[in-house]
């Protein structure tokens, strides 16, 4: 590993935060809702490397992936109850399109 | 350090296809495919059980949730199909730009992180993750416990008993 | 022995899932609100040493609980307004199941938010924030209903949001801090605050916490999820739910962690007034009474960011106690809009009229959520926002104290205008034959309606045993 943990963190930093990009790209952009969770999903992933690259940095790798797992299960709880309302919402409109949200407004 | 680079650089490529393909399908084997980057980036960074956790759950049990949901929506006529393809490129030929535009702006990017950075703590280098979990974050193991079963009932309850009502 | 307002939950949770526990099941919704019903003796009655957080279970599974005033205060109103829900779950969920499973949902919360005001570690913090997030997207979807659907997914993506912004910050704060307990935290950011990713940092968390409580400008999914969700579940989130999640750790973050930052009071005050504004400006145009709580939800919270903002012992005071005062004027208000569903089956304040002969106990106890809401002495919220607005003069922000003064008067137009159109007046032909709402529903109102009543008229004797020793946590 580089001995320079500055340059280090810059590089896999700027990573996380492409992929952040991404993400976020993907929410704003998409009409379909389960694109819409695999944005979200994207998102925890380049966070849960964020926390892992700044635990490396500063020599805590054991508590930066404790939290990493702990994320990671809370990101499994998230999408399975995000997946059943969205299949739940295809039950009732039979698409997956996020256009038809128009019923609430003001 | 360079298989950093390419590892890093496979991980934005692979959300980018992720965002991009037109078949849901598609999209969701793209993402077990950042997942295994996310993984190997993780192993690169010595934190071995974090990343077989984002391998097995997130390149494995996350995917298989949304393929198992997919099959349960539409499937796209080949002509639907081909319309959508066209449209995806002209819809998302900026993101690789945005991507592209951001990766230098952070490039110019100096952060003074020498200064901040408290100095590493004397604490033994074998400080497993496993003890740890077990012995400093317990809280966190119960809030495991805890989401996990908020988790099932929910599916429970939005899956099962739409199912009752059929 | 802290632990075991988490644990007896679960435990309890555990036992009911099992086979064994099969013929336990029609009795969950009668057990169930002993859990909230104890936690309130706990807190008022309960021996000093229970919660001095030594001895007994603690020995065993140290889960670092600490109970501090502001956790028992927030304890207090958790209980409450869980009970209440429970009390509606009753009447207005239908089937034994249906009721079995929104209990287990709801116990989730509670374990959540107890865990939640009960811990002192920052990330541990945001795992049970994310719990009781978890529990609220089901209960809100619970009943399948289209809207209510919407309204869970519009919550589900701006929570998910939060959640990338409040990781990132701890990521960031690991950097400067070795563990992530309140004090380890405190002490990096009073070493190293004045480094740009430290301030990035902070920021982010704060963002977050502004989504999970609904302030302005991220409270997009506040008016859809309140409004579209069931009745129980309406008053468990306007009640306690997006404060005992966002609004309580912004509090307790900016008390003990991000101790005294002037630009960060600055940030909370400037967010604290437009949510107030903006809150109360929304809620004058609404035909929905639901969505017109919604906005008025996010208007009161608006009120305890300020005087989280102010900065000064008497201004978090007030904030705690309007915290309180709102959980339970709010529920009230959501009891009725709940009873009024109940009777009328509709909650468009339009088809409304008259009601007030109808239905005594509902318009008695909703005209009182009102005058507390708005501030009318000698009801709880009267005091509580004069607090906040001593507080603000007392520091200087003149300017914020005048327009928190104002914003009463629009509440009280707001909410008066909603009383002139559902209960008084003439009674439309279509609802001639409404009747009051059913008893546990009648129970629920008339037992918050006798707290923000007695809070209000005992008020001077409770302000020096109850209220002043949570300005300590400062």
């Amino acid at each position: 590993m580089s001995n320079d943990p500055g340059h280090l963190f810059m590089i896999f930093a700027a990573g996380a935060a492409l992929t952040l990009v991404v993400g976020f790209y993907s929410l704003i952009t998409t009409r379909n809702l389960l694109r819409a969770l695999i944005g979200v999903e994207i998102l925890m992933k380049a966070t849960t490397l964020l926390i892992i690259v700044t635990g490396y940095v500063s020599g805590q790798v054991a508590l930066a992936q404790a939290l990493a797992i702990t994320l990671i299960i809370i990101e499994v709880a998230v999408i399975a109850v995000a997946v059943g309302v969205v299949l739940c919402i295809y039950r009732h409109n039979k698409s997956l399109d996020a256009t038809f949200f128009t019923n609430l407004k003001g | 350090m360079a298989i950093d680079i390419v590892l890093l650089g496979g991980l934005v490529l692979a959300a980018m296809a992720t965002v991009m393909t037109a078949r849901l399908l598609r999209a969701v084997i793209w993402l077990a495919v950042t997942s295994v980057f996310v993984a190997l980036l993780m192993f690169r960074l010595n934190a071995n059980i974090a990343g077989v956790f984002e391998l097995s759950v997130c390149a494995g049990l996350i995917p298989a949730i949304f393929i198992t949901s997919i099959g349960l929506t539409q499937r796209l006529t080949p002509e639907a199909l081909a319309v959508r393809r066209r449209e995806r490129l002209k819809r998302f030929w900026h993101l690789p730009l945005i991507v592209i535009l951001a990766g230098i702006a952070l490039s110019r990017l100096h952060v003074p992180l020498e200064a901040v950075m408290a100095p590493a703590p004397a604490a033994p280098a074998a400080a497993d993750v496993r003890n740890v979990l077990w012995a400093l974050r317990h809280t966190d193991l119960l809030g495991q416990i805890v989401v996990l079963l908020g988790g099932v009932f929910g599916v429970a309850v939005l899956i099962m008993e739409a199912r009752h009502e059929q | 022995m802290l632990s075991l307002l988490v644990l007896v939950p679960l435990a309890g949770l555990m036992l009911l899932s099992f086979p064994f526990g099969a013929r336990l099941r029609k009795w969950a919704t009668v057990l169930a609100p002993l859990l909230p019903l104890s936690q309130i003796i706990l807190v008022v009655f309960g021996p000093a040493g229970f919660w001095s957080g030594s001895g007994g279970l603690d020995r065993f599974c140290d889960f670092g609980l600490k109970a501090d005033d502001l956790s028992l205060v927030m304890l207090l109103s958790i209980g409450i307004v869980v009970f209440v829900t429970l009390l509606v779950v009753g009447e207005l969920v239908e089937g034994d199941r249906q009721r079995f499973s929104f209990t287990n949902v709801l116990v989730v919360a509670l374990i959540g938010m107890n865990g939640t005001v009960l811990l002192s570690d920052v990330f541990s913090l945001y795992v049970f924030i994310e719990i009781t997030t978890v529990s609220s997207f089901v209960l809100i979807a619970f009943n399948r209903e289209k809207n209510a659907l919407e309204g869970a997914f519009k919550y589900i993506m701006l929570s998910a949001v939060a959640t990338v912004l409040m990781v990132t910050s701890v990521a960031l704060l690991l950097l400067v801090a070795h563990g992530t307990s309140f004090s380890v935290v405190r002490e990096a950011l009073q070493a190293s605050g004045s480094n740009v990713l430290v301030k990035i940092a902070v920021g982010a968390f704060i963002c977050g916490l502004f989504i999970k409580g609904g302030l302005v400008p991220f409270h997009g999914w506040v008016p859809d999820a309140y409004s579209a969700a069931p009745a129980p579940v309406s008053v468990l989130l306007a009640g306690i739910s997006t404060k005992a999640t966002g609004i309580y750790a912004l509090i307790r973050l900016v008390a003990h962690v991000f101790a005294g930052s002037q630009p960060l009071n600055h940030v909370l005050l400037f967010v604290g007034v437009v949510s107030i504004v903006v809150g109360a400006l929304a809620a004058l145009g609404q035909r929905d009474m639901k969505r017109m709580l919604a906005y008025s939800s996010i208007s009161q919270v608006g009120y305890i960011v300020l005087g989280v903002g102010c900065g000064t012992p008497l201004g978090m005071v007030g904030a705690v106690f309007h915290l309180f005062n709102h959980a339970v004027f709010k529920s009230l208000l959501f009891v009725n809009s709940a009873a009024l569903e109940q009777r009328l089956g509709t909650t468009d304040m339009n088809q409304m009229g008259g009601l007030g002969s109808r239905m005594p106990f509902t318009g008695a106890t909703s005209v009182l959520a009102t005058l507390s809401t708005a501030g009318i002495p000698p009801l709880s919220g009267f005091w509580s926002k004069l607090i906040i607005i001593v507080a603000l003069w007392q520091a200087g922000y003149l300017g914020y104290a005048v327009l928190a003064i104002l914003m009463s008067v629009v509440t009280l137009a707001y909410l008066l205008g909603m009383q002139r159109r559902v209960f008084f007046g003439k009674v439309p032909e279509a609802l001639a034959q409404a009747t009051e709402a059913s008893f546990g529903l009648v129970v629920a109102s008339v037992v918050l309606a006798g707290v923000t009543v007695g809070v209000g008229v005992l008020f001077p004797w409770l302000f020096n045993t109850f209220l002043l020793p949570v300005s300590g946590i400062l």
